[in-house]
């Protein structure tokens, strides 16, 4: 048996891979839910009710897709050129911790016309600042910059608890480490009365669409997908590769930098450590998912919503362990991969 | 100044050193040999996350505690063989394959733990490893309590570092290892089987790197809890570069780097409050930063690490 690379891709075919690969997953993952003993099809109903069960439940998911289509913006323009952003959790956090700050320090009486977009501005270039440092350090000292970004994150982590201990600490909240709070001002207009559903998403959709655009009728799209496909070959087609990485990863820090900064202007209104449960790893999978293409990311993004806040009503109804959500979206990831590859390659014997 | 010398000076330090030491050095060696081989893991952190969870659970329903770190061995080998499917026998992106294990393998850890022990006030615990006394050198002063006073997985850690040092420059089967990891193409004209060596690496490091997990939850502490690895598995992949892919220096990184987060430990209840936590907390993150920044040019990268194989094509 051996692979066989396929002369051209059927369309049908690269348009189902996605769906074939969430098949298999929730295949997989219905076994394990089988295993601790509950029926798998009531589990996946239950989810989907969960998710979209209720005008509450829905508004939530679409919420919940807001910060994840925005990591997976950040993570798909950065692998499209092959720059390995794997720190959008950092880049998140920094995002939400430059809000906090800005609003409550430093423009907090502005009107929410002008400080909103000051403040959207200032949460991208948080993460844009904290993706350079690893592109730096991999265009000077040819450092991997997957375990650089990585390990910021931690750093990252680490330095939004000391701030919101310590000098940015809202000492009304009865000793727990919250971050002083926005003003009314820097809260992002809701899009429904009564829902948490916000500007963010609208954002989040509209920054899909330009950087489909950008993507694939820019000079710059274009040099980026070369940077990424061969980047020796780019250099001699006369891609300047250094100035079109830093781009890239403004872009992709920005969006993730941006995703803190809507979370908490249009969410929570503070930055506590538990601001993210893990949207920056998340915004990884739903890029894979996508294939990279921004406007597919808009779709994973909620498809990966659906399972976490659906995954919530289940586990209360049927005690599996809501963490069936993460081990689905891991797997869909996995799946991805294997799928795509399939659409590579062909088995010959 | 007194202070950093008084630390310096307390056996209490360097029986820590070698404590924290113990899971980095079995990571490291497991993501070496995988390396060695050409094949990058960035399954660790989930690895090490299973084999944490998988070996405490075993005891806690009454394995005894060398059969937990088995389970936990066989239970990363069986990850690794994911990864190999995925990375050597596809050739997939060894970067994304392998952060779709980690967020597989600590997810389903998260998972299987929940369903085996439900939610309580404290976690349960299980009877940790005991600290063995080397009869004889650990009556010696201050050497004795630091160094000869270790829980068993600590000296089998070390002895580890020392056999696979062995293993990859002194024996043919290390050889195999290191022309795979350098030029599979030549090793298949000396009649070794690239993907055979390459399954078998990735396999081995990743018990290694479920051992290393084990660590935590069989010696160093006594419970489970989600996201105790707090990123160690990716400092491991840092001290590989340190070490050059060299085993006994992965053994000296980790010591090394042990030592800082040790007394960073200890100066932090030195200073306590005048300094916010968090600073030295982040401390071996930026280390390990650092270490990479120095090294990665000067590093001997295996030449064909993270190139996928595939026969007949150039």
């Amino acid at each position: 048996m051996r692979f066989e690379r396929r002369e051209h891709r059927p369309v049908a075919l690269v348009v189902a891979t996605p769906l074939i690969a969430v098949a298999a997953a929730l295949a997989i993952a219905g076994i394990l839910i089988a295993i601790a003993g509950a029926p798998a099809l009531e589990a996946y109903w239950r989810i989907l009710k969960g998710a979209y069960g209720s005008r509450l439940s829905t508004t939530e998911t679409l919420t919940r897709a807001t910060p994840l289509i925005l990591t997976g913006l950040a993570a798909a323009v950065a692998f499209r050129a092959r720059l390995w952003n794997i720190g959008g959790e950092g880049q998140l956090y920094l995002g939400a911790i430059m809000v906090a700050w800005a609003s409550s320090h430093l423009i907090g009486s502005w009107p929410s016309a002008l400080q909103i977009p000051a403040l959207l501005i200032l949460g991208a270039l948080a993460g844009m600042v904290l993706l350079l440092v690893p592109l730096w350090l991999r265009l000077r000292f040819s450092v991997d910059e997957v375990v650089t970004t990585l390990l910021l994150n931690f750093v990252a982590v680490l330095f939004v608890s000391m701030l919101i201990d310590t000098v940015l600490k809202d000492p009304t909240a009865f000793g727990w480490p919250q971050s002083q709070s926005v003003a009314d001002a820097a809260m992002l207009p809701k899009l429904l009365a009564r829902s948490r559903l916000n500007l963010g998403l609208v954002i989040a959709i509209v920054l899909a669409l330009v950087l489909a655009f950008v993507q694939s009728r820019t000079v710059f799209g274009m040099r980026a997908r070369a940077a990424g496909l061969n980047p020796t070959g780019a250099v001699f087609a006369g891609v300047p590769l250094g100035r079109t990485l830093v781009i890239v990863a403004c872009i992709s820090g920005g969006l993730a930098g941006l995703a803190g900064a809507v979370e908490v202007m249009g969410v929570k209104g503070y930055v506590t450590t538990d601001l993210s449960p893990g949207y920056g790893y998340s915004g990884i999978v739903v890029a894979m998912l996508a294939n990279l293409n921004p406007l597919g990311v808009v779709l994973t993004g909620l498809f990966t919503a659906t399972m976490f806040v659906g995954a919530d009503g289940m586990s209360r109804a049927m005690g599996i362990p809501s963490y069936i959500a993460d081990v689905i979206v891991a797997l869909s990831l996995l799946t991805m991969l294997v799928a795509v590859f399939f659409t590579q390659y062909r088995i010959r014997r | 100044m007194s202070a950093v010398l008084d630390i310096i000076a307390s056996a209490g330090l360097w029986a820590a050193v070698l404590r924290i030491a113990t899971p980095l050095i079995l990571g490291t060696l497991g993501a070496l040999l995988s390396e060695r081989s050409g094949v990058l893991n960035l399954g660790i952190e989930g690895i090490m996350t299973f084999g944490a969870m998988i070996g405490w659970l075993s005891v806690y329903h009454g394995a005894d505690l060398w059969t937990g770190f088995l389970v936990a061995a066989l239970a990363g080998a069986l990850f690794g063989l994911l990864h190999a499917v995925l990375t050597v026998t596809l050739g997939l992106s060894q970067h994304v394959s392998g952060l779709g294990v980690t967020l597989f393998a600590s997810s389903f850890s998260y998972y299987v733990f929940r369903l085996a022990v439900p939610v309580a006030g404290t976690p349960p615990t299980i009877k940790p490893f005991q600290p063995i006394a080397i009869p004889g050198l650990s009556d010696l002063p201050f050497v004795g309590p630091a160094f000869f006073a270790q829980t068993p997985p600590t000296y089998v850690a070390i002895l580890l570092a020392l056999v696979l040092a062995y293993l990859v420059f002194r024996t043919p089967l290390g050889l195999a290892i290191r022309m795979t990891g350098e030029n599979p193409h030549a090793a298949e004209a000396q009649g070794i089987n690239p993907m055979v060596v390459r399954y078998g690496a990735v396999m081995a490091g990743s018990a290694l790197m479920a051992m290393a997990g084990a660590f935590l939850t069989l010696s160093a502490f006594n419970s489970f809890f989600p996201t105790m690895v707090q990123g160690r598995g990716w400092i491991c992949i840092a001290l590989v570069v340190f070490a050059s892919w060299r085993p006994e220096r992965a053994l000296l990184g980790a010591l090394l780097f042990a030592f800082f987060d040790g007394f960073q430990l200890r100066l932090q209840t030195v200073l306590g409050g005048a300094v916010p936590y968090q600073l030295f907390l982040m401390i071996p993150y930026i280390l390990s930063i650092a270490a990479l920044a120095v090294m990665a040019r000067r590093a001997r990268v295996p030449q064909a690490l993270m190139q996928p194989y595939r026969r007949g094509e150039r």
